[in-house]
């Protein structure tokens, strides 16, 4: 399929010069007359009865418009904010989720009153008069207690905690423990996470009351998502509202649902007919944007003894927050097992809501299934690289539906392991790790041979369960003169869409790359979109651009065979030139075709233009996978851990742009090792108040703490779309936290202990040595 | 980041710096590179009224010896410190201290004046000028660093009271420091500056109480000959660490005394 090669082509990302040199346009570069600055005053309990709210001397403080609470919003803001459609039948109870608490707080951080004023500065000194009596009620926080019959509830008269309880049969898991010769059971907890991103959250909402139109900029990763549901809530059409995400500094999948402030800035600006502009503070980004993970694991494994996977049991406790956002998955890995068995207890606390972080689900899925299988490998004295080579899904079994149904569309698993045990040196590490362990010293190497799930989604897959299609729409127009538009429903906040998208287009289209422009995140400029989430821009988004640039070619070929006077099938379209057969010295190229689309003298029933636009619904889901090795040598004395070398060999497909496939895995690596290591949401012992409120005490590394990645990539297309491609925007994360754990534990097994929760601070590894000796 | 409302006045000179603290009494505080001071403002956990800056004062950062004195100017930035070849030769410790501080930026805007004034338990310098029996000069008087660090962030400095610079003994006999950190930038977990001086070695411990913390007990052992693995064992009754976000106490004694031992094995080592 490459023409002119762009696919696959090693070039710079063309978003960047603008970036880096400090001319994107974010949220905060915003500046509308009139405008005024949002404060918003947060329940500093995690649970509370409001009793009163004073904002007298709010409402006095200088420069102050306006201080709103609950009671000004119900008139001109109904309904609640979604819940996430979560691929869960049976939801027991989803709180309603208005976007200011009224009479009860529910997070710490949950929005109770809202100050505007003429600056930022104006807007927090009333912010602080507000004066609110809270009567705090008992919080729930802790998982194991919240399903206890007679726990506190999150939501005052609820029934109890529990947001859904869902089974996911996947064969016959009593059959398949039964016939197992050792069972193992272990409890893994996924802490939760900040999904920090550089730029935090933000809106300006401008409400023009003529019309009732408003226009809210956000930084958002689905800016039609958000005009769905919030113009609903204002009670206008979607025809009145235009969201517009330009510059967005990163989302990580906590900018996927609208946020209470959205709602918020769109009434504010309504009521107060200026301009409103919010910018979250990274104090308030850390309260009150979802945070990622929080999930308890309680797993069994069943195998026989010479290493064969026979059953996986899993029970999630899923710590939804407040109020219910979306999900996790479960899996088999790529192993077959004859039986995978789930239940996710969707569970209501008081803290804010836990939503998608990079990999939402699957590496959670990828570290429970292969610490399992390194348990299996460490009780049965096997080599964990043995154990997996045993239980692969072979590369003759694709498509291979797994346990759950969901159908595997190629895989070459073994051969991603091998490469990366040539290149760690496989056989002289475990040799120099036997020799360290007679000198006292722990080195560990630990696996993740890992697939993923990606391309959200086949409207088969997510129908039944959420009634939605998560397609994706694009619209590619070529212009008089041979230059092309091309609107994207995904949206792009660091992934490169300008280049990659560009890339795809310059061969399909045959025409030059620099004449490619690629529109995104306006509402008022793109088809409906589906926005950018779970690896899926290129495998669904990318896919229906190229279905776009097929039409306009066929298009252009018709019309090319009316200026040849030449019948359809003999003309060839190559590199952008149409000619006939036969006659390649006179052609044309795409730019003189469109410019004559739009003239006088089309063949008969042809309408003027070049243009198409396709809604892209995928057969499957695509399945990347690949081989992690980590090694670390820990410190038993400080329990530090000190991570040596980062091997990951990977496989997306077909690669549109191996530089932004390796800035991917560079990124989704460190915030895997991130998790292993050092980032974790703190509560106190009572529950709700947050420890970790900085990055003082929530731990960001750096590069400094990042070891060099060692990375290389087999290639297997995926049948599933035409470029043969997959996604990798997720991969690294989805491999790297279970890689560094099983080194750890690898290292560790000497002494006896078999696991080590994340992050592996060094004091937790420290107490564990300890235990172990005594 | 958006402080609360304050005052800002740009001292020309120490005098000029004491006039303003005296008019404004409790309500100022005084502005040196802001490391400290201004991450508290972001988050309104300090309101000051007043900001008194000193960073214009001119020669408050100079360098030099007196004699058997390395005097440190006020505000003399960590990067400098970790870069005078003064420092260097007199107390290489001091720039070894200064080269772990925060980050680049940290470095090169944070200034020893501030450190001592914050008297932050997790400030590397204060363990160094209280081990070093270091003194503290104001724009009053003299103190002894022994009677400086009073209580969590409480010195003996009183409310007008300006840090103009710090007099370490020249020492640069056998040294090392350890800082534990689980990120490069991060403050110490526990940090222990082991300096052997002509009168024996002395044992600094950063972030492991209330206030910075000398090793008298393990300086002690040290003098009667006792080995590194010995003497880190008198650690514990330095200091006393507190359980926070961080890691507990038991872990800090642990660690305290691991680092005691290794910094005395490098230190020694090192020749």
């Amino acid at each position: 399929m490459a023409i002119t090669q762009m696919i696959g082509a090693h070039i710079q990302r063309r978003e960047d010069p603008k970036l880096i040199t400090g001319h994107g346009n974010y949220i905060d570069d915003m500046r509308l007359t009139g405008m005024l600055h949002m404060s918003v005053v947060r329940s500093p309990f995690p649970h509370a009865r409001i009793r009163t709210i004073d904002v007298t001397d709010a409402a006095k403080s200088p420069g102050v418009h306006a201080v709103y609470t609950a009671r000004d919003f119900k008139p001109v803001l109904a309904g609640g904010i979604p819940a996430a459609p979560a691929f869960v039948p049976d939801k027991k109870q989803v709180p309603n989720h208005y976007p200011i608490a009224e009479s009860e707080a529910c997070y710490q951080g949950e929005p109770v009153a809202v100050v505007l004023a003429d600056d930022r500065y104006l807007a927090d000194d009333a912010a602080q008069l507000v004066s609110i009596e809270y009567d705090p009620l008992p919080a729930v926080t802790d998982l194991d207690r919240a399903i206890e019959p007679g726990s506190p509830t999150a939501h005052e008269g609820a029934p109890d905690n529990i947001a859904w309880d869902a089974v996911f049969p996947g064969g016959d898991i009593d059959a398949a423990m039964a016939e197992s010769e050792v069972r193992l059971k272990l409890r893994i907890t996924q802490q939760r996470l900040f999904p920090t991103a550089m730029e935090t959250r933000g809106c300006v909402a401008d409400w023009v009351p003529f019309g009732n139109r408003v226009t809210l900029w956000s930084s958002t990763q689905v800016p039609h998502f958000l005009r769905l549901f919030i113009s609903g809530a204002l009670g206008i059409t979607e025809a009145q509202m235009r969201v517009v995400a330009n510059d967005v500094g990163g989302g990580f999948g906590a900018k996927l649902r609208p946020y209470p402030e959205e709602y918020l800035a769109c009434a504010g600006s309504r009521l107060i007919g200026r301009p409103v502009k919010w910018i979250e503070t990274r104090t308030e980004s850390q309260q009150a944007t979802t945070h990622g993970r929080g999930q308890i694991y309680d797993l069994e494994v069943g195998a026989l003894r010479d290493g064969t996977l026979v059953g996986l049991r899993i029970t999630q406790l899923l710590d939804a927050g407040a109020y219910v956002g979306v999900f996790g998955s479960f899996g088999g890995g790529c192993y077959t097992f004859k039986a995978v068995h789930g239940r996710s207890l969707g569970i209501l606390t008081n803290r804010v809501s836990t939503d998608p972080y990079r990999g939402a689900g699957r590496p959670e899925a990828t570290h429970l299934v292969e610490r399992m299988v390194d348990l299996v490998a460490g009780e049965l004295g096997l080599d964990p690289v043995e154990v997996r080579r045993k239980n692969f899904i072979k590369p003759e079994a694709f498509p291979h539906p797994n346990n759950f149904g969901l159908v595997y569309d190629s895989g070459a698993y073994e051969k991603t392991l091998d490469r990366a045990l040539e290149m760690v040196g496989y056989g002289d590490l475990r040799r120099r790790q036997k020799e360290l362990r007679e000198q006292g010293r722990y080195l560990g190497i630990g696996l993740s041979t890992w697939v993923e799930i990606c391309g959200i989604g086949p409207s088969a897959a997510t129908a039944p369960a959420a009634g939605v299609a998560l397609v994706e729409s694009s619209a590619v127009r070529v212009h008089p003169t041979g230059s092309v538009t091309v609107s994207t429903g995904t949206h792009s906040h660091g992934q490169g869409h300008e280049t990659t998208f560009a890339q795809i287009v310059a061969d399909a289209l045959g025409v030059p790359y620099e004449m490619i422009d690629i529109k995104h995140g306006d509402t008022g400029e793109t088809p409906f979109g589906y926005g950018t989430y779970g690896s899926r821009s290129l495998a669904v988004g990318g896919i229906s651009i190229l279905k776009s640039c097929q039409k306009v070619v066929e298009k252009a070929k018709r019309l090319a065979a009316h200026i040849f006077e030449a019948a359809e099938e003999d003309v060839v379209f190559d590199q952008g030139r149409f000619y006939v057969k036969g006659s390649p010295d006179n052609a044309k190229v795409m730019g003189e075709i469109a410019f004559a689309s739009y003239g006088a003298g089309l063949p008969e029933g042809m309408e003027q233009g070049m243009e198409a636009i396709t809604y892209f619904d995928p057969p499957n889901f695509v399945w990347p996978f690949g081989a992690h090795i980590c090694v670390v040598e820990v410190d038993a004395e400080t329990g530090a851990v000190d991570l040596q070398r980062y091997i990951a060999v990977d496989d997306c497909g077909n690669v549109i742009n191996p530089m932004i496939v390796e800035g991917q895995l560079h990124g989704g690596i460190a915030q895997g090792i991130s998790q292993a290591l050092f980032e974790e949401v703190r509560y106190d012992d009572d529950g709700g108040q947050l420890l970790t409120g900085t990055f003082l005490d929530y731990l960001v590394p750096t590069m400094a703490e990042m070891p060099h990645y060692e990375l290389d990539r087999t290639v297997t297309p995926s049948p599933t779309n035409e470029l043969g491609v997959k996604g990798i925007g997720e991969a690294g994360t989805i491999a790297a936290s279970a890689a560094v754990i099983n080194a750890v534990c690898d290292a560790l097994s000497p002494l006896g202990i078999k696991h080590v929760e994340m992050p592996a601070r060094p004091d937790r590894v420290w107490s564990l040595i300890q235990e172990a000796r005594s | 980041m958006i402080p609360a409302a304050f005052e800002y006045t740009a001292a020309a000179s120490v005098d000029e710096a004491t006039q303003a603290l005296r008019k404004y009494g409790e309500d100022a505080k005084v502005l040196a590179g802001g490391q400290s001071l201004i991450p508290l403002m972001r988050l309104r956990l300090a309101q000051p009224a007043v900001l008194v800056d000193i960073g214009r004062i001119s020669g408050l950062d100079g360098i030099r010896r007196e004699n058997g004195t390395l005097v440190v100017g006020a505000l003399a930035r960590h990067a400098e410190i970790q870069s005078s070849g003064e420092v260097r030769s007199s107390l290489p410790l001091l720039a070894e201290l200064a080269t772990d501080v925060g980050d680049n930026q940290v470095r090169n805007l944070g200034t020893i004046g501030g450190v001592v004034a914050h008297g932050d338990a997790a400030g590397d310098y204060n363990a160094l000028a209280l081990m070093l029996d270091a003194e503290i000069v104001t724009n009053k008087r003299r103190h002894r660093a022994a009677d400086f660090y009073k209580d969590i962030f409480t010195t003996a400095l009183e409310p007008d009271e300006v840090v103009t610079e710090v007099r370490f003994p020249v020492a640069n006999g056998r040294h090392a420091y350890l800082k534990f950190r689980r990120r490069l930038f991060d403050w110490a977990i526990a940090g222990v500056a082991v300096q052997q001086t002509g009168s024996g070695w002395r044992v600094g411990y950063v972030n492991l109480g209330n206030t910075p913390r000398r090793g008298t007990a393990v300086e002690q052992a040290l003098a009667q000959g006792a080995s590194p693995a010995d003497a880190s064992n008198q650690a514990g009754s330095a200091i006393d660490p507190v359980d926070d976000v961080r890691a507990s106490a038991v872990y800090k004694r642990s660690l305290a005394a691991t680092l005691t031992r290794r910094a005395l094995e490098t230190a020694s080592a090192g020749g």
